[in-house]
C-alpha cells in the first residue's frame, strides 16, 4: 500500500524520535548493568587507585559480619509479604460493598501510599516515642506492662521498621485486591448459592481460586521492596541501622559501604551477591506462580 | 457481603425486600465499626502529626497524651519558615519534580510512540534489548551513574539528581501498550491526505491516548515529589536538597524541637495528597491497572 519511499521516511522519523530516549537508557539503564559486574572484581575506590582483585571482595563479604548481618535483615523482611497481603485481602473485602461512605474510606485507606516515606517515617518515630501515642494505647489496653520502646530496643527495631513498611502498603495492595473482587462474576457466586453453596464454600471454592493470581502477583512485588528496603530503615534508623546494626539491610549497607567508605567496588560485590539471592528467589516464585498459580486460573 | 439481593428466592418479594434491609442493616453495623477502626491505623500517625504541629510548646510531650490540640496555634507553621529554610526546599522540590515529570512526559511518549506505531528494521531488537533490562540485576546502578554524573560534570546540580530517571522503561512499556489501542485507520487516512509523520503522531495519535498519560505524569509526580535517596547522592549543598531529604535530616539535627518538623512534614505532604484527592480515580486506576496489565 505504501511507497518505498513512505516507508524510508517512517523509518528516519521514528530513529529521530528514538534517538533522545536510546541515548539516556544507554547511559544510565544499560551502562549501569554491563558496568556493574567488572567493578565487583575491583577495589575502586575514590581514593586510590583501582586494581583489579579477582574473587576478594567476594572473600570478604562471606567473612563480613555486618553483611552477615544485613543479609539476615533483608530476608526477614519477606516477613512483612504474609502479613501485608492477609491484611490488605481482609481490608478489600471490607470495603468491597455499597454501603454509603465506603468510597471515603477507601480514599483514606489510600493516602498513606501517596506519601513519601519521610513523611511516614517520621510520623511513626512519633507514635513510636516512650511517651507517645502507641505506648499510651498499649499500656491502657493492659496489652504490655511497660512502655515499649521501638526506636531504641534492639530486638524490637527492627519489627518497628516492618510496622511502617505494612502500613504504608496496605492502601495499594488493597485496591488491587479489590479490582480483583470486583472481577469475580457476580453470575458465578450466584450460581453457587442457588446450587446450595454456603457462605464459607462460595469463599472456599470461589473467590479464593480466582483471587489467587492476584496474591500471588503481590506477593511477588512486595518480596521484591521487602528485599529491597531502604527508605524506611534509613529515615528512622540511619545509614548504620541503630541501633548497633539492629536494622541494617543489605541495601543500606551497600549504600553505607558506597557513599560512606567509598568502597566503590565491595558496594558492588554485595549488590551482585543480593542481586543473585534475588533472582534465585523470582525464579523459585515464578516456577510457583505458573505451576499453583495461573494455569489453576485457567 | 456478595450481592445479597441478587439471589433468587421463591419468597414474596415483599418479604425479600425486608430481608434485605435487614441483612443491610446488620452489615452496616459490623462493617461500619471495622471500616471506623482501618481509618485510625491508616490516617492515625498523620493526624498525630498534625496534631502534635498544632500544640503549644507544653503540650506537645504531655503524658497522657493530648489527643485534640487545646489551645490549636499555628505558631509552628509559621515558625518553621524561619528555622529552616523551607521555602527553598518547597522550591527545589517543585523544580525537580516539574524537570522530572516534564522530560519523562517527553521521553517516554517520544520513544513508546515508534515501538508501538511505525515500521521500521530493528524495532523488535530495541523492544527486547530495553525488556530484557528490567530482568538482569542492576546491582551497582547507584555506583555508576553516580560515577557517570560526576563525569558529565553534574554532581550537585538538579539535573543530575532528574537525568538517570527522566526516562522510565516501565513508562515506555505503559504509553506503548495504550498507543497500540489505538486503531490503525487513524494514521492510515492521515498518512493518504498527506499529513507529515510528526503531525500524525502530535496532533492525532498522542491526544488520543491521554487516560495512559495522566497515569504516566501521576506516578512520576509521585516518585519525584518523594525521593529521598538519590538527591541526598547527588546534592552535596544542603540548600539544594528537596523537601524530602531536608526533613530526613533536620529530623535528626533538630529532634529536640519536634513540632517545627512535624509542621514541616505536614506541609511536604499537603500537596501530594490535594492532588491524590482531586485525581484519586486517575491515582488508583493508574496503579491498579499497571500492574494488572
Amino acid at each position: 500500500m505504501f511507497s518505498n519511499k513512505l516507508m524510508r521516511r517512517q523509518a528516519g522519523f521514528a530513529y529521530l524520535l528514538l534517538i533522545p530516549g536510546c541515548v539516556l537508557l544507554l547511559t544510565f539503564t544499560f551502562y549501569p548493568i554491563v558496568r556493574g559486574l567488572p567493578l565487583a572484581f575491583t577495589d575502586y575506590s575514590v581514593i586510590d587507585s583501582t586494581h583489579w582483585v579477582g574473587w576478594d571482595n567476594f572473600k570478604r563479604a562471606f567473612s563480613d559480619s555486618t553483611f552477615g548481618l544485613a543479609l539476615k535483615h533483608s530476608l526477614l523482611y519477606v516477613l512483612v509479604v504474609p502479613v501485608l497481603q492477609i491484611l490488605s485481602i481482609l481490608m478489600a473485602v471490607l470495603v468491597n460493598n455499597k454501603l454509603k461512605f465506603v468510597h471515603f474510606f477507601r480514599v483514606a485507606y489510600f493516602v498513606p501510599v501517596v506519601t513519601s516515606m519521610v513523611a511516614a517515617a517520621i510520623a511513626w518515630k512519633w507514635v513510636y516515642e516512650e511517651q507517645g501515642i502507641l505506648n499510651f494505647f498499649l499500656l491502657k489496653l493492659h496489652i504490655v506492662r511497660e512502655p515499649i520502646v521501638f526506636m531504641i530496643e534492639t530486638k524490637l527495631a527492627l519489627l518497628g521498621v516492618m510496622i511502617v513498611t505494612v502500613w504504608k502498603g496496605l492502601g495499594y495492595y488493597m485496591m488491587i485486591y479489590l479490582a480483583g473482587l470486583q472481577s469475580i462474576p457476580a453470575e458465578l457466586v450466584e450460581s453457587a448459592r442457588i446450587d446450595g453453596a454456603g457462605w464459607w464454600r462460595t469463599v472456599r471454592h470461589i473467590t479464593i481460586p480466582l483471587l489467587m493470581p492476584f496474591v500471588l502477583l503481590c506477593s511477588l512485588i512486595s518480596v521484591m521492596g521487602a528485599i529491597h528496603v531502604f527508605d524506611e530503615v534509613f529515615v528512622m534508623h540511619g545509614e548504620l541501622g541503630d541501633p548497633a546494626y539492629s536494622t541494617i539491610t543489605t541495601s543500606v549497607y551497600s549504600y553505607k559501604v558506597a557513599f560512606k567508605d567509598f568502597e566503590f567496588g565491595y558496594s558492588a560485590t554485595i549488590g551482585l551477591l543480593v542481586s543473585i539471592i534475588i533472582m534465585a528467589i523470582s525464579i523459585v516464585m515464578f516456577r510457583y506462580t505458573r505451576r499453583g498459580g495461573l494455569t489453576y486460573y485457567e | 457481603m456478595s450481592e445479597p439481593a441478587s439471589v433468587v428466592s421463591a419468597a414474596p418479594p415483599t418479604i425479600r425486600a425486608e430481608k434485605w434491609t435487614k441483612k443491610k442493616i446488620l452489615q452496616a453495623i459490623v462493617i461500619y465499626p471495622l471500616l471506623l477502626l482501618t481509618t485510625c491505623v491508616t490516617l492515625g500517625p498523620f493526624l498525630w502529626l498534625l496534631a502534635t504541629a498544632l500544640k503549644t510548646g507544653d503540650n506537645v510531650y504531655a503524658y497522657p497524651p493530648q489527643f485534640i490540640p487545646n489551645p490549636i496555634t499555628f505558631q509552628n507553621f509559621i515558625d518553621v519558615f524561619h528555622i529552616m529554610p523551607l521555602w527553598t526546599y518547597i522550591g527545589n522540590t517543585v523544580y525537580m519534580t516539574a524537570m522530572g515529570v516534564g522530560l519523562n512526559l517527553m521521553l517516554c511518549t517520544v520513544t513508546a510512540y515508534p515501538l508501538a506505531r511505525l515500521r521500521f528494521p530493528g524495532r523488535n531488537a530495541i523492544f527486547f534489548t530495553m525488556v530484557s533490562t528490567m530482568i538482569l540485576p542492576n546491582a551497582a546502578g547507584m555506583i555508576v551513574n553516580f560515577l557517570t554524573i560526576q563525569s558529565l560534570g553534574l554532581y550537585n546540580t538538579m539535573l543530575g539528581v532528574v537525568l538517570p530517571s527522566a526516562i522510565s522503561i516501565f513508562n515506555v512499556f505503559l504509553l506503548r501498550q495504550a498507543f497500540i489501542t489505538v486503531p490503525n485507520d487513524m494514521d492510515h487516512s492521515a498518512r493518504i491526505d498527506g499529513a507529515s509523520e510528526f503531525r500524525i503522531f502530535a496532533q492525532i495519535i498522542v491526544p488520543m491516548i491521554r487516560p495512559a498519560i495522566a497515569t504516566v505524569v501521576i506516578f512520576d509526580f509521585m516518585a519525584f515529589w518523594n525521593s529521598l535517596i538519590w538527591p541526598v547522592i547527588v546534592l552535596d549543598d544542603r540548600a539544594h536538597y528537596p523537601l524530602g531529604p531536608a526533613l530526613k535530616y533536620l529530623n535528626s539535627t533538630l529532634a529536640y524541637n519536634f513540632p517545627y518538623i512535624a509542621a514541616g512534614t505536614i506541609i511536604s505532604v499537603i500537596p501530594i495528597v490535594l492532588i491524590f484527592l482531586v485525581l484519586q480515580k486517575q491515582f488508583i486506576n493508574g496503579m491498579v491497572g499497571a500492574v494488572k496489565g
